[in-house]
Parts: structure tokens; C-alpha cells; sequence
């Protein structure tokens, strides 16, 4: 069954880039994400859902302007930001304007470099940078642009809002911190503990720790010292297989309170997690899944299931990319002419169909947006992650998170 | 201190299972002159096959199965691949390997699909053994100590009390004289590898549920093998043994204290600098012993490649 769901989507994608040649016309985003290797599964459901959001909520509908349709062309960069260069030249090559990458926040700082340098060198071959998921502070702070575009809340507005809810929490005086070393995994660390000491000064950071990312093989270590030293709750911002490994790790090795994360759900975690996490693992997140946020959101998340059985709706901003980008081109009445589509795509207003309207910051291109602080549990689940019976039950909402929130960035402008 | 205690059962599980990679692996490099980069993903190709096994049938005959169907796997590469490609040399042979370890991943991500499977731990096993102060000691741990164990002494009875075992190690040395003695060399050639292969799906079945069963998990465990049969010795058992406890160990040892390099250093009398912020070395001052622990293993490596280039327990002189 996998294996035809497998060779159905191979061959759907060489007949795209088979037929991209035939309809030049088509508003073409490349899709620049790992394909491959141990975060393998997170690019690829990442495209996924790119395809669908792209099919269903564009071309299904007659496409834009005039009846152009929008393409998804996938790179694979096997997380390295070396590697995305290349790619990123390639798709320039092609005539690509648009560049969607999410995973790892040292490939989007490497990108959005490469793009300002480039859209600065040849203002005729310009192209955006749709960030949905990287979350390094800095892409939106020091290093902004005036052509990236963050979709997903960064890592200090998640963490704001998770730790609204862990200061509520009366019962938490000790969090253990680790995540991954780089700067995603370090911005998170230094968010939580200038946040945790401004909301809640009696609580004690007992540990704070970074290890290698994706190389760890056994994370028993890491749960042992987490567990002695007697911390009521962890906070992680790790992702994919080191995701999983810490906190199977975690709770196998007697953990009890909860683990605190950015991304434990989807691309086979929620299911490997199971039983065993229930009512431990915490997510923050946009998007409201269960309880679904909108009867639009009902049906889009059931065509996706008929399309892809195993697949899981886990990034649902990356519909409000494609929305928000396919009303930018139409309100610019123009795909190639990138510096007026960006005009149009700072500052708007859209209404999600997974809950509540969201905002792009001009200032810095930060999307304002509702955040969700869910647990992982088979209670009330009316979408659940890879046909687990386990989902994400949103327990509390911070609306229009950090919309004030402080930023250093200095746009520049063309 | 009782962490201590604690940590040297998790080192344990680690090396031994490293072990069990490392015999099959090292087994063939005595046996063939060639490093087999593909032992990995028959580790892989061990989790995924009991995954699917004990969807149906359960755990414990996915234990027993996915280890024979790898193993039979095994032996068909050495009888229809390696085995042709011996004659051109070793070169070729590396090649051939290494394409096959690309194969077996792109095969296992078209088939299983690139997301983490549901891969956990029988039920019966899946409860807190004992705990150590408040650290709890999963039976699944338990009883993988054990399987390692009993594996390591099987080999070790095979390969040294029995006439198989006797055969097999004259025709690892002596192939030619084994041979004119009318036994069937190639046929021993064929049933080490797969036997050797079978232990790295014992290995995959076991450290699955622990680990995770994803198809990545062949190159997160790769080099680390080959540096364990560096260590140990290439070749040999006990070696292999000795380095893959002691890999064990250093790691986890490693990752579980916060040791910093400004505390060695100013232990051996180097005091830091004042201006730490500004020295190039900043760095290398901060450096703590989690955010080195998986590097010690390779650099545990250069220096018996440099001191001792035989390995711990290796024989070769030359």
C-alpha cells in the first residue's frame, strides 16, 4: 500500500517536472528542504502538503491571473546549507521565483543571505524567500530582509507563549532546558531563560544543555541526567529523530512530568510516541487541529487524507503560505514582478481557515498569528497524527502572540 | 554516586550492542580482506523486517525470524555479488558494498516511506525493572544485556570448541590449505557472512524499539562500527568485545558529567585567560565533554592508529 502510495507520488512528481516544460507560465515555487537522510520524513511530508495546499487551494479553483497555475518543484538539500546554495542557484536558473524552505534555521540564515545578495546583483531575476519554518529569531531581528517572509511563529514568540503556560503551572519550580547546538536550539535556550526569569523567578533552570544534532545515537545519557536532577519539567526545542529519541529516552528512563516541545507531532512521532507519551508530551504550535478550527479546515484536512492516507496536515501555516501568496500575486496583478508582490504581502491581513486572522509584520516580516499550547492524547481527537489514534488536543490559546514584541531589524527597502 | 552505577549499565547496553555489529563485521574482515560498508543497513533491514513481522505476528517472532530472513540475505550478496566481484580485487569489492548500503536505504525508504515506525516494546517487557535512586532500569535493557551476552558466548563456543568452528578459523587463515584438505571453503566463506549479517539484524531487532526505526538509522550507527573494529582489532572478537564496552562507556560517560575543558585545563595548571571573550580560543575553553562525546570515539581512534595500528587485540604485523 505504501509502496503504490510510494510510486504514485514519484511518478505524479516526474510528470509535474515532465510537464513544467510545456506550461512555461506556471507560478513555480522550489521547494528547497531535505529529501533525504535522517530528517528525511520531515522535508518530505513538508512537500506534501506544499503539493496539496498548492493543488487545492490554487489550481483547483482555476489557478491566478490568468488561470496560471502554481507548481511545486522539490530540491533536496540534505539539510546542509552548502548543499541549499546550490539548489538555490539551480532553481534561480530555472526561472523560479519563489524559494520555500523551513527546515533548519543555519539553512535559512545561509539562504536568506544568498538571497539579498542576489536580488541585489540581478534586480531582474529577483525572488522571494517564503521561511515557513525556520525559526531562529535573528532571520526576522539582525539578519532580516526585505525579501523573507516568516510564516511560522519564530522560536521567542513560541516561547513567550509557552512559558504564559508553564508559569500558571504552580506545581513546575525546576525545568530542565536541551535542545540541539545550533542556533535554533540555542535561541531557544536563551529565550527560555530570559523568559522563565522574568514570568517566574522562583523557578530553577537545573539544567541547560546542547547536544550534537541528528548524531546522537542513544539519548539514555542525556534522560539520565534530565531525571537526577529532579526537574518537574523539560522544554526542548528538538525536531525529527532527535525529537523522538530524547524523549522516548525521557520517559522510558522514568520521567513522569511533562516535556515541553516545539515539534513532537506528525512524520511518524506522534504514532512511534503513542501510549507511552500520553498526557506528557506538549506541543506549542499554530493551527487548530483538534478541536478543528473551521468547517473549511474540516474539508481541506479530509481531501488531504483521501490524497494521502498516511500523510498528516503537521504545518498547516504552510497554507497560509500559499494562500497569502496566491492573494499577494492576485492584489499585485503580477508573479514575476517579486518587488510588488512583497509590497502586497507585508502588512496583510488574512483570515485563516485553522483559526483566527494573522498579521504580517511589516517592520520585520514576522507573521503575527494565534498560538496553541497542545498535549498529546487518543481524548477528543478528531484528526490524529499518522493514523495513531494518538493527535494534538489544544489545552490553551494565546491570541495575536507577542504582536508587540520588540525587533532590531532595520528594513531595507528597494 | 549511585549515577555512576546507573551509567555503567546504559554503557553496557551501548557497547554490547555495538558488539553484536561489530562481530559480524569484523568476522568478515577476517574472512574477506574487506571492509563490508553495507553491515549497517542490514542492522536497518534487522528492525525493519521484525517491525513488520510483529505487526502480524508479534515481537518474539519477529526476533526469531527478521534475524534469518537478514541472514539469508547475507549469503545471497557474498554468493551472487561479492563473490563475483572478488576476482577483480578489493577495490571493486569496497565499491560494491558501498553501493549496496545506498541501495538498501533508497529500498527501505521506497517501501516503509521515510517516517519513524511504530516500532516498541513488547508489552511484557515494557515495565520499570528497578530503579537507582529515582533512575529506572527498563526491563527491555535488562533482557538486552542478556541476549548480547548469550550471543557473545554462543559465538565464542562455535568459533573455539566446536569443529566448525575449528574449520572456520583455519579457512579465515589458511583458505588454500582448507581447502586442499576437501572442505568447502567458499560455502564457509557464505555461511560466516551470513551469519554475521544475522547478528547485525539481531542487533536491528533489538535496538529498534530503543533507538528508533527510521532510515537513517543505518548512517547514524555506520562509522561508529567501523571505528569499534579499528579499535578493537580487526579481526577479532575479544577486540571487538573489549572496544565496543569501552566505546560504550567513554560515551555515555561523557555525555552524563558536565566536564569542562577550563576545569581540566586549570587542573594541569594552565589558568584561563582574562579576556576569555576576545582569545581565539574561546571555543576550545568552553568546550564541555557532552558536546565532545561522540567525537572521543574517532579520537580514541587516531591515536591507536598512531600507537598501536594493529589495534587493541589485533594480530597483524604488518
Amino acid at each position: 500500500m505504501k509502496s503504490i502510495t510510494k510510486l504514485g507520488a514519484v511518478s505524479a512528481l516526474s510528470l509535474i517536472i515532465g510537464a513544467s516544460a510545456a506550461f512555461a507560465e506556471n507560478i513555480k515555487i522550489a521547494f528547497i528542504d531535505p529529501l533525504s537522510g535522517p530528517f528525511a520524513s520531515t522535508g518530505t511530508n513538508g512537500l506534501h502538503q506544499f503539493e496539496f495546499a498548492a493543488d487545492y487551494m490554487v489550481n483547483e479553483k482555476g489557478g491566478l491571473l490568468d488561470g496560471q497555475k502554481m507548481e511545486i518543484v522539490a530540491f533536496d538539500n540534505k539539510i546542509s546549507p552548502k548543499e541549499s546554495l546550490i539548489q538555490l542557484q539551480v532553481a534561480i536558473d530555472q526561472g523560479i521565483r519563489y524559494i520555500a524552505q523551513g527546515n533548519s534555521s543555519g539553512v535559512a540564515n545561509a539562504l536568506t543571505e544568498a538571497v539579498d545578495k542576489h536580488n541585489r546583483r540581478n534586480p531582474e531575476t529577483r525572488v522571494l524567500f517564503l521561511n515557513y519554518a525556520a525559526v531562529d529569531p535573528a532571520l526576522t531581528n539582525d539578519k532580516c530582509n526585505f525579501w523573507h517572509f516568516r510564516f511560522d511563529a519564530n522560536a521567542d514568540i513560541k516561547m513567550d507563549a509557552l512559558t504564559d503556560v508553564i508559569a500558571k503551572d504552580e506545581s513546575i519550580k525546576k525545568v530542565y532546558l536541551i535542545g540541539q547546538d545550533y542556533s535554533f536550539g540555542k535561541a531557544v535556550a536563551a529565550a527560555a531563560n530570559e523568559m522563565l526569569g522574568k514570568k517566574r523567578p522562583d523557578i530553577e533552570i537545573v539544567g541547560d544543555e546542547l547536544h550534537p544534532i541528528g548524531k546522537v545515537k542513544d539519548f539514555t545519557p542525556y534522560a539520565r541526567k534530565i531525571v537526577s536532577s529532579g526537574a518537574d519539567a523539560v522544554i526542548t526545542g528538538n525536531w525529527g529523530a532527535d525529537m523522538l529519541g530524547l524523549g522516548k529516552a525521557i520517559i522510558d528512563n522514568g520521567f513522569t512530568g511533562p516535556i515541553y516541545t516545539y515539534y513532537a507531532a506528525g512524520s511518524g512521532i506522534t504514532g512511534a510516541f503513542g501510549e507511552s507519551g500520553k498526557n506528557k508530551i506538549r506541543l506549542i504550535s499554530q493551527g487548530g487541529i483538534n478541536p478543528i478550527a473551521t468547517e473549511e479546515a474540516r474539508a481541506t484536512y479530509e481531501a488531504f487524507k483521501v490524497k494521502y492516507p498516511d500523510g498528516n496536515i503537521d504545518q498547516s501555516r504552510i497554507f497560509n503560505v500559499i494562500g497569502m501568496l496566491a492573494e499577494a500575486i492576485t492584489e499585485a496583478g503580477t508573479a514575476t514582478d517579486v518587488v510588488a508582490v512583497a509590497s502586497k504581502l507585508e502588512g496583510m491581513e488574512y483570515e485563516s481557515m485553522w483559526g483566527g486572522k494573522v498579521f504580517m509584520r511589516p517592520q520585520d516580516h514576522q507573521l503575527i498569528q494565534d498560538m496553541n499550547v497542545g498535549v498529546h492524547t487518543d481524548e477528543n481527537i478528531d484528526f490524529d497524527y499518522d493514523n495513531s489514534g494518538f493527535g494534538v488536543f489544544t489545552e490553551s490559546t494565546v491570541e495575536m502572540a507577542s504582536m508587540d514584541i520588540p525587533t532590531t531589524c532595520e528594513m531595507k527597502r528597494p | 554516586m549511585d549515577l555512576i552505577l546507573v551509567n555503567i549499565i546504559d554503557g553496557l547496553v551501548t557497547g554490547l550492542l555495538l558488539f553484536m555489529l561489530s562481530a559480524g563485521l569484523t568476522l568478515i574482515f577476517s574472512m574477506m580482506g574487506v571492509l563490508n560498508f553495507a553491515h549497517a543497513s542490514f542492522y536497518m533491514l534487522g528492525a525493519y523486517f521484525a517491525y513488520q513481522i510483529s505487526i502480524a505476528l508479534g515481537f518474539w517472532m519477529g526476533l526469531l525470524i527478521a534475524p534469518l530472513i537478514v541472514g539469508v540475505l547475507g549469503a545471497g550478496v557474498e554468493r551472487y555479488g561479492l563473490r563475483r566481484v572478488h576476482q577483480y580485487g578489493h577495490v571493486p569489492e569496497l565499491i560494491f558494498t558501498f553501493g549496496l548500503a545506498l541501495l538498501i536505504e533508497e529500498l527501505v525508504q521506497f517501501i516503509w516511506g521515510k517516517n519513524q515506525m511504530p516500532y516498541s516494546v513488547p508489552e511484557i517487557l515494557d515495565f520499570t525493572a528497578f530503579a537507582i535512586s529515582g533512575n529506572s532500569i527498563p526491563a527491555y535493557k535488562v533482557f538486552m544485556i542478556f541476549t548480547s551476552v548469550a550471543i557473545f558466548i554462543g559465538l565464542l563456543y562455535v568459533l573455539t570448541k566446536t569443529r566448525v568452528g575449528m574449520i572456520i578459523q583455519a579457512a579465515l587463515s589458511y583458505p588454500r590449505t582448507v581447502e586442499a584438505l576437501g572442505h568447502n571453503v567458499p560455502l564457509i566463506f557464505m555461511g560466516v557472512f551470513g551469519v554475521g549479517t544475522a547478528l547485525a539484524g539481531v542487533a536491528g531487532v533489538i535496538a529498534g524499539p530503543v533507538l528508533g526505526t527510521f532510515p537513517g538509522m543505518a548512517f547514524v550507527l555506520g562509522s561508529i562500527v567501523f571505528v569499534t573494529i579499528v579499535i578493537g582489532g580487526l579481526g577479532s572478537l575479544w577486540g571487538a568485545l573489549a572496544a565496543s564496552l569501552l566505546i560504550g562507556w567513554i560515551t555515555t560517560f561523557a555525555k552524563s558529567y558536565n566536564i569542562e575543558m577550563e576545569s581540566i585545563l586549570n587542573g594541569i595548571g594552565i589558568s584561563t585567560p582574562d579576556n576569555l571573550d576576545e582569545s581565539i580560543f574561546r571555543d576550545f575553553w568552553s568546550i564541555t565533554s557532552p558536546q565532545i562525546a561522540d567525537i572521543l570515539p574517532y579520537i580514541l581512534m587516531v591515536l591507536i592508529l598512531i600507537f598501536r595500528p594493529a589495534g587493541l587485540f589485533g594480530k597483524r604485523s604488518s
